[in-house]
Order: C-alpha cells, then structure tokens, then sequence
C-alpha cells in the first residue's frame, strides 16, 4: 500500500521529472511531506505565478515537461498567468495544485477554488482526481498529453485525502491510448508532393517560421531545406534561433517590429511557406495585404491552425520536424532565385535595423554589446515591452531554445522566474533576464529565491523610468500624452543588496562591457541597473491593423 | 450565416459537457438548441447542438472541438439526408367547452399525445423538428400557453450509415 502523494512523487519521477517549482500550503501538506526526503529536487519559489513560469522556462530550455506546484485556492489562483503564458505559446508544462478533500468539493470549503474550471480555457487539458487509484494514470497522460502533439499546459488537481489515502500500488500502462486523442505526425504524401510542385514554380519565395519549428526541433531540418531550395527565412518572435541570425538566408523578424526587409520581402513574394506559425495578427498586421500576391504553403501539427486567419493553398497537417524530413528525401537542388535574392540584398543593405550612435545610453546598443560578447552561447529571456523588442531585434542568436520570451500573452514578470527556469534546463549556459524597469517589478520577489539558491541569472534592466511601450503609443497615437507610464526612479541595485544579490548602475555606453563582465565574472546572481535614454522607440513599427509594409521609422524607400 | 447541427460523441466524463459548451461562448458562438444523453457506445455521450454562423466560423469550432481530449467525433450533419426531431411539452388553458375541443383537435393534426388533463389545463406532448413545433406553438397562442417546454434538437444520419468524419 501506498500514499497518494507517495504515488505521485513517483510517478514524476517515472515521467523523468528531475525538478519542481513550488509553494506549499495546507491541502499539499501531504505532498510536501513526502518531497522532504525525495530525491526529486524543489526549488521553493516566492509567488506560485513564478513557479508557473519557472516551469515554463524551463520546459523552453529543455524541450521537457515542466512541472510546477501550488496548495488550492490563493496558490492555484496565482499559478493561472503562468498557466495562460503556458498555454499561449504552447509550452508544456504540468501544473499539480492541491484541493480541498473530496468530500467538502463544492461547499465552498476554506482555500477552495474551483480551478480545473478556473482553468478550462487556458489549459489544453485538466484533471480533478478523485480517487489515489487513478492518481498515477492521470500523472502518466497528463505528461504525455502535455508534451506530445501541440504541446501545452495539463493541470491536476489533487484533493487532499487523495494524497492522503492508500492504495495499492497499481502498474500504468506501458503506452498512453486515448481515443480522443491522436495527433497526426506524418504529412500527407499527395499534400507534399504539391507543396514541392508550387516551390519548384516560385519566383520569389519567402519562408516564414515560427515557434512550431523550435518545438518540434526541426531547425537542422529547416536550414536544410532552405539551404537547398536557396529560400530567405523570416522568422516570428517565438522562432527566433531556428537559424542562426548571422545566416546569409535570414532576415530577421517579421511583423510589428520586424525587419524592413523581412516585411517588404513578405510583401512582395509569390510564394509564402509557412512552417509552424499561426499568421497573429503582430505578425500579419492587416490580413488582407499579407502576402497578398503569393501562393500559400502551412505546415503545422495542429489542423484548427490551418485556415484560421488566412486563406492556404496546400496545408499540411503533421509534425514540422516529420514533414521537413520527408521534403527532404525527395528534394532536389534547384534554388536559384538570383533576381529575387538580389533584390533582398538590396533591401538589406539599405535598410538595416538601425541603433542610434550619439555618445547616449542606448538599449540597442547595449544589446548588441551583450550579443557580440556572448556570441550566441547564452540563454536570452526577456520580459515585455521595448526591452523584449529590442533583444529579438538586435540579438544574434545561434541555437535554437536560447531565446525565451512571453509572445502570445506578453505577460510582463515572465522573465526573471522564466529564466530561473531555464538555468536549471541549461546550467552550462549563462542566463540573462532582459529586464524593463516595469516588468522586473511584477516578479522582483523571485530575487529572494535566485539569491536563495544562488541561481546565477543575471538581469540586465533596460531601466527608462517608463512603461516603454505603452508611452511610445501613447506618443506616437496619443498625441503624448503620457497617461500613467511614467516610474519613478528605483535603486534597483539596492534592492538586489538587500537580496544578498550584487549589482552594478551603468549610466554611460563605455561602461556597459565592463559591467556585463562583472556580471559574468560573479558566479551567483547579478543585476545590471542600465540607466538607458528615456524616450527611445522599438521602429520600424507596423501601426496596428495597417499592412506591414507600411512602417514608420525605417528608412525611405 | 447558416443553421448548423453538430453532433458530438464524447467521453462520458465530469465536465465533459461544459468543456463543449463552453469552447462555443468564448469563440463567440450562440447555441441555440443542445441535447445530450448516452448513446450506443458504452462510457460515450452524444451532444447535439444546433448554432447559427458561417460555414467558415463552424469549420474553426469543429478543429477546436475536435482538440479536446475528451471529444471522440464532430460531425456537422447539415449537409446530409437526415432527421431532426425536439419534443415539447404545452401546458394549455383549457376550460371544458368549446376551446378544449379545438385544442384537441390541433393536438390531432400535429399528431401530439395528451399527457395530463385537468379541469382547466392540458398538456399536449409534441414531437418533430423545430418548425413544425413553432407552429404548433403559434396556433395554441390564442387559448393561453401556461408552460412550454422542449428539448433540444436531436439529429441522426439516414439510412445505414453512421456519422461521417472523426479523429
Ligand atoms: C501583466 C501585464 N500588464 C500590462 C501589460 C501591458 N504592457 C505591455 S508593455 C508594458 C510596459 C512595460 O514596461 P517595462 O517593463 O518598463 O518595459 P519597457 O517597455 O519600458 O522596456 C505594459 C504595461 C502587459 N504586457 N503585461
Ligand atoms: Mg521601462
């Protein structure tokens, strides 16, 4: 006979769990009890919404299951943010919460919240176990439900005499089965054998790809094709790091904030292949003029993807990685597009992204110092607003699962726990938090747990005293007026200090290397407080709802 | 926009039917009639829900639909040889004389069955499809409708073949 939460903490590990993050509470008493001497390893976060996205960051890194835990009610509640962040990004993670015993469910009973409903909408799945038998067989499918397919947060809610009782100890299944499951890996034969007849036909083709390509691990696969086929790649701001940014095919992210080139080449193109996207409207701004001359290739894993936005020519359902490598078997060198890729060039050199060179502190170039410096082997996660645009702008990344960022919730206060996270997926690797002065304050809690630990994620605060990105709207389409965006000026590094954490104010651009060398030289956490110009705005800009090829603050055509 | 019925076979599982429903309200579709009840698979439900939207909005909510976990099959049946019947239960004015009379022949014509008589009321139990109860609705008005109430619409494929389509 075993405990419900002796059976749960085996079956993590069953499911290869090597690390939770975590917040205790009265109904996971049990659970904690049975955590106290496993070798399942707890990181004890300082809110339940950094657990949610410590997991999530650390599923991002890893390409594993994250798992987090909260005890009902308050705990469960604050897990919900990270949960969303979780599933808009399609990350997969398990979130456990703990749950008033099963025979006060419903009475509105102390810390009882009803979160698997709380949860519905924002979970790909979610259990209320009911009985310690069924326990391992939820922990199973919720694992393999999270990971597989389109990946994306389960919850399992668990009530308190569920941990609690015993039963015997009952053996899963060797193969999750679930009927209403059944995720289409494989493309179609005839769907593929198309997409190579409108390839080998294009004039001017333009590879669009997003996320799916680093979730199903497919950017060998994707620069394979690409490089055979000699086709750019624009990729979306949760695909950054399926190609190298230094690579001759790349242009950068398209969209609100993409690269002139990347837009105008989507403008322009007569074929438009789409790889593990799903056409948001960041990225399409005005539907109807996206891509609007070209033929219309959609890989992804998830057929509701398919069609939902825009018009498809050839769709694919299946894996990215599945069916990349099956247009690979039967691809042959052609790709020469010269006029096209000519044109692109052009496009490149006289539009660059541009960083501002006049003695201020300016975040762009301070991310560009950051990029040179680390070269590519680092993991960059950011937080929202200028600070996460300006690192996928002007960042080079060379690895898939090194950029990390909140894209479908742009939930401000992802980054520090998301990056805890990823240090434990990636201790090989240095771990920056790019922080703006706004979002760091949603989470700056977590510095007690990174200092806990000593955890050794270092912050770099784009610190502009505003909320950047909601005062450069109002600036640029509220006629300036700054309607509560504008900080006041916080000593981030004293607050670091009072943490146990070192830290360091940079106020001029010759100091930013050696402050991000210090950073680097302290093997524990380190804030950098960047004292950046004020004003500055992410351009070129697609004005929302206006075709993307229409941008302000690039150069003149 | 067009009329569209669903029909849904589905785990029989706590929240099954408010992961359904649900996916409907927040994609911004309004329900206008569901059923649901077990069916010839054993541990399995059929829901069918009748919605208005465009072909178009009723492909995306079958794709989601179809993500859920617990939903085995979406068949749309609208463009398919089939037959929908609700039944509905009339609670009627009707003081004994002339008016009682009338009501029972209507209940003749529509073919309904009288459930219960009292000294002052019948209630008449219909069966077909939405229409043809409307109707039947419509003329009972003069005397005084007391209570209505009717199922949703239930729909099922002819001839031998089951539901089209699937995961
Ligand atoms: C939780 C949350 N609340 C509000 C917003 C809306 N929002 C988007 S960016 C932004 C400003 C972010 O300010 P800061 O972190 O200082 O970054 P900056 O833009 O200045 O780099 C706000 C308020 C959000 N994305 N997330
Ligand atoms: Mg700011």
């Amino acid at each position: 006979m075993k405990t419900g939460a002796k059976i749960l903490v085996e079956s993590l590990q069953r499911e290869g769990t090597e690390i939770i993050f975590g917040y205790p509470g009265g109904v996971v008493l049990p659970i904690y009890d049975e955590l106290y001497d496993s070798s399942l390893r707890h990181i004890l976060v300082r809110h339940e919404q950094a657990a949610a996205h410590a997991a999530d960051g650390y599923a991002r890194a890893s390409g594993r299951v994250g798992v987090c835990l909260a005890t009902s009610g308050p705990g469960a509640c604050n897990l919900v943010t990270g949960i969303a962040t979780a599933y808009m990004d399609s990350v997969p993670i398990v979130a456990l919460t703990g749950q008033v015993p099963t025979n006060l469910l419903g009475n509105d009973a102390f810390q009882e919240s009803d979160i698997t409903g709380i949860t519905l909408p924002i979970t790909k799945h979610n259990y209320l176990v009911k009985n310690t038998a069924d326990l391992s067989r939820t922990i199973q499918e919720a694992f393999y439900i999270a990971g597989t397919g389109r990946p994306g947060p389960v919850l399992v809610d668990i009530p308190k005499d569920v941990s609690t009782s015993s039963v015997k100890d009952v053996p899963v299944p060797e193969k999750v089965e679930l009927r209403g499951y059944n995720p289409t890996y494989h493309g179609h034969k005839r769907q593929i054998e198309k997409a190579l007849q409108l390839i080998a036909k294009a004039e001017r083709p333009v590879i669009y790809a997003g996320g799916g390509v680093i979730l199903s691990n497919a950017s060998a696969e994707l620069i394979q094709v690409a490089t055979m086929l000699g086709i750019p790649i624009t990729t979306t701001l949760m695909g950054i790091g399926a190609i190298p940014g230094d690579h001759p095919l790349n242009l950068g992210m398209l969209g609100m904030h993409g690269t002139e080139y990347a837009n105008f080449a989507i403008t322009e193109c007569d074929l438009l292949f789409a790889i593990g996207v799903r056409f948001d409207d960041r990225v399409t701004g005005k539907t109807e003029t996206f891509a609007a001359n070209a033929k219309i290739i959609h890989i992804d894993v998830d057929p509701a993807e398919i069609g939902k936005n825009k018009r498809v020519d050839v769709p694919i359902v299946g894996d990215v990685k599945a069916v990349l490598s099956d247009m690979l078997t039967c691809l042959k060198k052609t790709g020469v597009h010269d006029a096209w890729i000519k044109k692109i060039q052009h496009w490149k050199q006289h539009h660059p992204l541009k960083c501002p060179d006049d003695g201020g502190l300016h975040p762009q170039f301070i991310i560009r110092q950051m990029s040179e410096m680390l070269g590519g082997d680092a993991v960059i996660v950011s937080e929202v607003g200028q600070n996460q645009m300006w690192t996928a702008q002007h960042f080079s990344f060379k690895h898939p699962r090194t950029w990390i960022t909140s894209g479908g919730l742009g939930t401000m206060g992802y980054g520090l726990p998301a990056a805890m996270g990823a240090h434990f997926a990636r201790p090989d690797l240095p771990v920056f938090d790019v922080a703006g002065d706004g979002s760091i304050q949603m989470n700056i809690q977590e510095f007690g747990t990174i200092a806990h630990y000593n955890i050794p994620v270092k912050i770099a605060i784009l610190n502009n005293r505003y909320l950047g990105m909601v005062r450069q709207w109002q600036e640029l389409f509220y006629d300036r007026r700054y309607s509560y965006t504008e900080l006041p000026a916080v000593e981030f590094v004293k607050i670091a200090n009072a943490y146990g954490i070192e830290g360091i104010k940079v106020e001029s651009p010759e100091d930013v290397k050696p402050a991000l060398q210090a950073s680097l030289d302290c093997n524990g956490p380190f804030v950098i407080d960047f004292r950046v110009e004020r004003e500055e705005n992410v351009f070129p800009m697609v004005p929302a709802g206006a075709a993307i090829n229409e941008m302000i603050g690039g150069h003149p055509r | 926009m067009k009329q569209h019925t669903l029909s849904i076979l589905v785990e029989n599982k706590a929240g099954v039917l408010s992961r359904v429903s649900g996916l409907f309200s927040r994609r911004g579709f309004n329900i206008e009639s569901l059923a649901v009840g077990p069916c010839e698979e054993p541990g399995m439900s059929r829901i069918t829900i009748v919605a208005i939207a465009d072909d178009d909005k009723v492909e995306q909510i079958m794709k989601q639909l179809n993500k859920l976990i617990d939903v085995i099959k979406v068949s749309d049946l609208t463009g398919s040889p089939r037959v929908e019947r609700e039944l509905a239960l009339i609670k009627v004015t009707a003081e004994l004389g002339t008016s009682r009379a009338e009501i029972m022949q209507i209940a003749e014509i529509f073919r309904a069955a009288i459930v219960d008589v009292s000294p002052k009321s019948i209630i008449l139990q219909v069966i077909g499809d939405t229409e043809k109860i409307n109707a039947m609705e419509t003329l009972l008005r003069q005397y005084g409708i007391k209570e209505f109430v009717r199922t949703g619409t239930v729909g099922i494929l002819r001839g031998s073949k089951g539901v089209p389509g699937g995961k």
